[in-house]
């Protein structure tokens, strides 16, 4: 007990037939961000900077549904978003329809430093960028050619994609297989949400937590999600860290980030329990996972979904990889 | 005793004792008013998300709170309204940020509920979902009072908010009069026990253009369930971290607390002095308008024929 945990997650709900090779690319950048975090934190980098510094890995690169790479809205542009709270003092930062800063938890993170505010979006939380001299770029580096693929899927389909990561030459195919699980009211072989998400404890027994996303394929534009939202997507305490995905709505009406921690503050649940509970009876018909830390060193991950990218390592030398049950 | 109940806010903070009869009588009018409207709709059978939408109506449209008409005015001397509502039966909710010509943000918010797949709509992108459903819309002027601009300027002549961001908010100056006045709220509850929780607000004076606080955030300012329905008001920073709306509830069933004391504990553990304020039903018809700051704009009413209107502590 007691020691550094960490533990990143690619998305929850995952088509049963996503192809082999898919699987291990996420597989293996899982695994890199997650060496990246461990390294940091044997140089004693404390739990909200290695946070910070995992989830920029995430959002750079384009595999996920984060930073470059992100879902495109109905107009085919980008509108990331991102929170990230330190469990010490609960202090936080987010921002909401970002379109030209690199990496939008970075500027989360600026928020909560930098800024009397907690929560920033569009044209000021740009401007403030600006300000604070973050890396900007045009929004068409984070437009990918395999998302442009999928939004054009989408329109046809005329309804909201989560994710799609087959590559569209190859839907076609996957139609003929499809699943019958859903998410969202959609066919799973359509549907993978690829928000990314870090919780960290480091050796002090600080907690942290961060989430970030290009949101749902189809978007309607000036749409927010769970992800940014501090208490559904992303919550810490001195008890523990927590970064969720899924069906956005059904995180947020069920507040359940900080769920985790209210369970293990007001019913004295471990995290394990804490997450189980959570899972299984706040997310009613809705479907999503999350990864939490406690400031014990455990780590958790839960999920009622099909499948989970995720991974987790504590210090005592343990280390997973996993997408599936 | 299970009957109807109700409560509404229209902002805590540093509300001064000795606010001049001309600042304080209109505003416990249209409190009382307000509660009127409420009341009677209850007893008329209206469901606890309609009558929370149409008495935070009510107080966006009065011009002397800091929702609707008589925002309070961003750095750039606009208008950015936010609202969000939630159904305690089905938890359903449905937010608003960044307007500036919608009439009545809380209904935007409960039309992103009910006729959107989505929670949460901001901005330009707000805006155009408000007319392409015909909502009402103005000149953002129409929201724009005399008194936000001078509280405007006071602001930024007392630099309230560091423009620089690099260092820390400074603490407000004691004499900042009523300018920390945010937000207007209503909960409601049925005697089937239904409930629902509405909040408005201009935010924040002198917030920086783009900044949302905690009342569209379903969890901090806004929240409701099966047990209870709460909106807060206060320094917009605090009820995030704390998530209070959501705190208040998870006491109840977490730790089995009833509905004073979930509030009470929130309202002196959770938050920092003179930070916060909430109103908050339970389904079983009980009503708390706990706060820690100097006074809260509020009154309730409950079927059994308690009622109240208030400013500043009983005692």
């Amino acid at each position: 007990m007691g020691g550094w945990a960490i533990a990143v997650h690619g998305g929850a709900g995952i088509d049963p037939n996503l192809p082999a090779e898919r699987q291990e690319e996420a597989k293996q950048l899982l695994t890199r961000c997650l060496n990246l975090g461990i390294v940091a934190l044997r140089s004693n980098i404390s739990a909200i900077d290695v946070v910070e510094l995992v989830i920029r890995e995430l959002e750079t690169d384009p595999l996920f549904n984060s930073g470059r790479g992100s879902a495109l809205t109905e107009k085919g542009t980008v509108e990331m978003e991102a929170s990230i709270m330190d469990g010490t003092k609960r202090r936080c930062g987010a921002v909401s329809g970002i379109t030209t800063v690199k990496n939008p938890i970075s500027l989360a993170r600026l928020v909560m430093d930098k800024s009397p505010h907690s929560y920033l979006a569009f044209s000021g939380a740009e401007d403030f960028a600006r300000k604070q001299g973050v890396e900007i770029v045009d929004n068409e580096y984070f437009v990918t050619d395999d998302n442009v693929g999928m939004l054009k899927l989408a329109k046809e389909a005329n309804s909201i994609l989560f994710d799609y990561r087959i590559p569209p030459m190859g839907c076609a195919g996957a139609a003929a297989t499809d699943s019958p699980i859903q998410m969202n009211g959609l066919p799973i072989s359509i549907y993978a949400p690829e928000t990314v998400g870090c919780v960290v404890v480091d050796g002090e027994g600080r907690c942290a937590a961060g989430t970030s996303t290009g949101g749902l394929m189809n978007k309607m534009m000036g749409r927010i999600g769970d992800s940014p939202l501090i208490g559904a997507g992303t919550y810490a305490s001195d008890f523990c860290g927590v970064s969720c995905t899924g069906e956005g709505e059904a995180i947020i009406r069920a507040t359940l980030a900080r769920d985790v921690s209210a369970v293990m503050e007001y019913k004295g649940l471990n995290l394990q329990e804490a997450v189980d509970y959570v899972i299984k009876h706040r997310l009613d018909e809705g479907f999503a996972g999350l990864i939490a830390v406690s400031n014990k060193g455990e780590v958790v991950c839960g999920f009622n979904s099909n499948g989970m990218f995720r991974g987790c390592a504590t210090e005592d030398g343990f280390m997973e990889v996993a997408i599936w049950e | 005793m299970v009957g109807w109940a109700i409560a509404l806010h229209g902002g805590a903070g540093d509300i001064p004792i000795d606010l001049p009869d001309e600042r304080r009588i209109p505003r416990e009018t249209a409190l009382r008013h307000c509660l009127d409207l409420g009341v009677s709709a209850l007893k008329s059978g209206k469901p606890p998300l309609d009558v929370a939408e149409l008495v935070v109506r009510e107080l966006e449209n009065h011009p002397d709170f800091n929702a609707g008409k008589g925002s309070v005015l961003t750095t750039q001397g606009t208008v950015e309204m936010e609202a969000s509502i939630m159904d305690g039966k089905t938890k359903r909710c449905g937010a608003v940020s960044g307007l500036t010509t919608v009439v009545n943000p809380v209904s935007l918010a409960r039309l992103v509920m009910e006729k959107t797949p989505h929670i949460y709509l901001a901005f330009d992108a707000a805006e155009a979902f408000a007319r392409a459903h015909g909502v009402e819309t103005v000149d953002s002027s129409h929201f724009i009072t005399p008194e936000n601009i001078a509280r405007l300027k006071q602001a930024k002549e007392f630099n309230r908010v560091q423009l620089d961001y690099t260092v820390p908010t400074p603490k407000v100056p004691d004499n900042c009069g009523d300018s920390q006045i945010g937000t207007v709220g209503c909960v409601a509850v049925d005697s089937a026990g239904n409930l629902a929780s509405a909040t408005s607000t201009g935010g924040y004076v002198n917030k920086m253009v783009g900044r949302i606080g905690d009342t569209p955030v379903i969890g901090a300012g806004t929240y409701a369930n099966h047990l209870c329905a709460i909106s807060a008001t206060g320094k917009e920073e605090e009820i995030i971290r704390g998530t209070v709306a959501r705190d208040v509830a998870a006491l109840m069933e977490y730790k089995g607390l009833s509905l004073t004391e979930a509030a009470a504990y929130v309202v002196d553990q959770s938050v920092p002095r003179g930070s916060c304020g909430l109103v908050a039903v339970s389904a079983n018809g009980e009503v708390t308008m706990p706060f820690n700051t100097t006074g809260m704009f509020r009154a309730c009413a409950t079927e059994d024929g308690y009622s109240e209107i208030a400013i500043w502590p009983n005692n």
